[in-house]
């Protein structure tokens, strides 16, 4: 699937169908994130269920701890 | 006219006007690392009137690749970083009052140096400080312009109380771990970028502009960015922010507490609420940070580290063998654990 990814074009591997599998597959699910798709912010306990569409727009965000 | 300011105040949005709020201004810095240190320059050459720094550690040679204020000398003098800093800022601009405190930062200690601040920088190196200062920001309704960065990945987002979420509002809990830069490192340019956006900040809110609720983060070697407008994630019942406010991270119990186990030579951490440790991942890092003698069963994680042996229980207790000094575990509790 093709989506932009905080800006960037890029093409996802076909098992990667849902908010919560694009968090595991960056290895961000130990991670605090917030995750935008097409402008609406999803909910931490619909990631499971939200599912990832040809051509979004997503912006994801991590939190680190370093300064 | 003072010459040193003539382009600051010639930039349209600044004015006279504006140079003269930033000469107001006192502003507190906390940490001084890598971003304390690039704000503090920053904020210090453009004129602001007071400046105060706090940061618990001393220069190391390692801190120089990124940290711009400390020389080689500081390093080898091992000088508390606020003080280093001190002496460089006012070699840079004897105009500006610096103010250094040595300190650990923690929940008990934090409201006396917040209050009577025109705004907040975000340099410490963990989350559970930041969300300290936030409970304290928040509780005395000054803005907070949070930052931080690992590797070449930074992040930012101004939190003005009263004007959308707060940091507790977006963080709800704290990690089992979360990268620094003694595991996945990081590189100077990225520090100047999230300072940079931070000092943009504050300049902006002295001069009266308004500053949305906008996280946003950027990768600089990936060249990535991303913005998310984070309004709606203001939680009305938020602890720290909401209608019924009680700081959490203000609070003992729920940071986290060391203490010396009498006769052991061991110091007993225990972290903040909400964290418990994920043997496995956290075994994962140890490796990352050359611990050695990791060993590690269904309860606990152990490792030598540093010259100290660490046991680390899944409770999200440990033990720091090798020592009494609270500081000193606590620093290497937090390094491991992030």
């Amino acid at each position: 699937m093709n989506v932009r990814l905080n800006g960037k074009s890029i093409s996802l591997p076909a098992e990667i169908d849902t908010v919560a599998e694009l968090i595991r597959h960056y290895e961000l699910e130990n991670r605090i994130v917030i995750v935008e798709i097409d402008k609406n912010i999803i909910e931490k306990t619909l990631y499971a269920e939200t599912e990832l569409k040809e051509g979004s727009e997503i912006e994801m965000i991590h939190f680190v701890g370093g300064g | 006219m003072n010459e040193r300011y003539s382009r600051q105040e010639r930039f349209q949005p600044i004015g006279k006007k504006g140079q003269a709020g930033i000469r107001d201004a006192h502003i507190l810095i906390v940490g001084a690392g890598a971003l304390g240190a690039a704000n503090a320059e920053m904020l210090v050459r453009a004129g602001v009137g007071r400046l105060t720094m706090i940061d618990r550690d001393y220069v190391e040679i390692s801190n120089l690749h990124r940290q711009h204020l400390y020389s080689e000398s500081d390093a080898i003098a091992k000088l508390p970083k606020t003080i280093a800093a001190e002496k460089r800022l006012k070699e840079i601009n004897s105009e500006v009052i610096v103010e250094s405190v040595v300190m650990d930062v923690n929940g008990q200690n934090i409201e006396e140096h917040v209050s009577g601040k025109t705004i907040i920088i975000d340099a410490v190196d963990n989350l559970e400080t930041r969300l300290i200062v936030n409970d304290a920001a928040t509780k005395h309704n000054i803005p907070f312009i949070v930052g931080a960065c690992v590797s070449s990945y930074g992040l930012g987002f101004p939190m003005i109380p009263g004007n959308g979420p707060c940091l507790h509002c977006l963080i709800d809990h704290l990690p089992a771990q979360s990268e620094t830069c003694d595991t996945v490192g990081v590189i100077g340019p990225i520090v100047q970028m999230v300072a940079a956006h931070q000092v943009t900040a504050s300049l902006k809110f002295i001069t009266g502009k308004s500053l949305p609720p906008i996280l946003h983060s950027m990768d600089i070697w990936k060249n990535e960015r991303a913005e998310i407008h984070v309004g709606m994630l203001k939680n009305p019942s938020c602890s720290s922010c909401g209608t019924d406010p009680v700081f959490p991270y203000l609070s003992l119990e729920n940071q986290t507490k060391a203490e010396v186990l009498c006769g052991r030579n061991t110091v007993q951490i225990r972290a903040g609420a909400q964290r418990i440790f994920q043997l496995e991942d956290m075994g994962k890092r140890l490796a990352e940070l050359s611990c050695e003698e990791i060993v590690q069963n269904q309860y606990l994680l152990s490792c030598r580290y540093d010259g100290y042996r660490i046991v680390l229980f899944k409770d999200g207790r440990a033990l720091v063998h090798g020592t009494n000094d609270l500081y000193k575990a606590r620093a290497v509790f937090q390094r491991i654990t992030g």
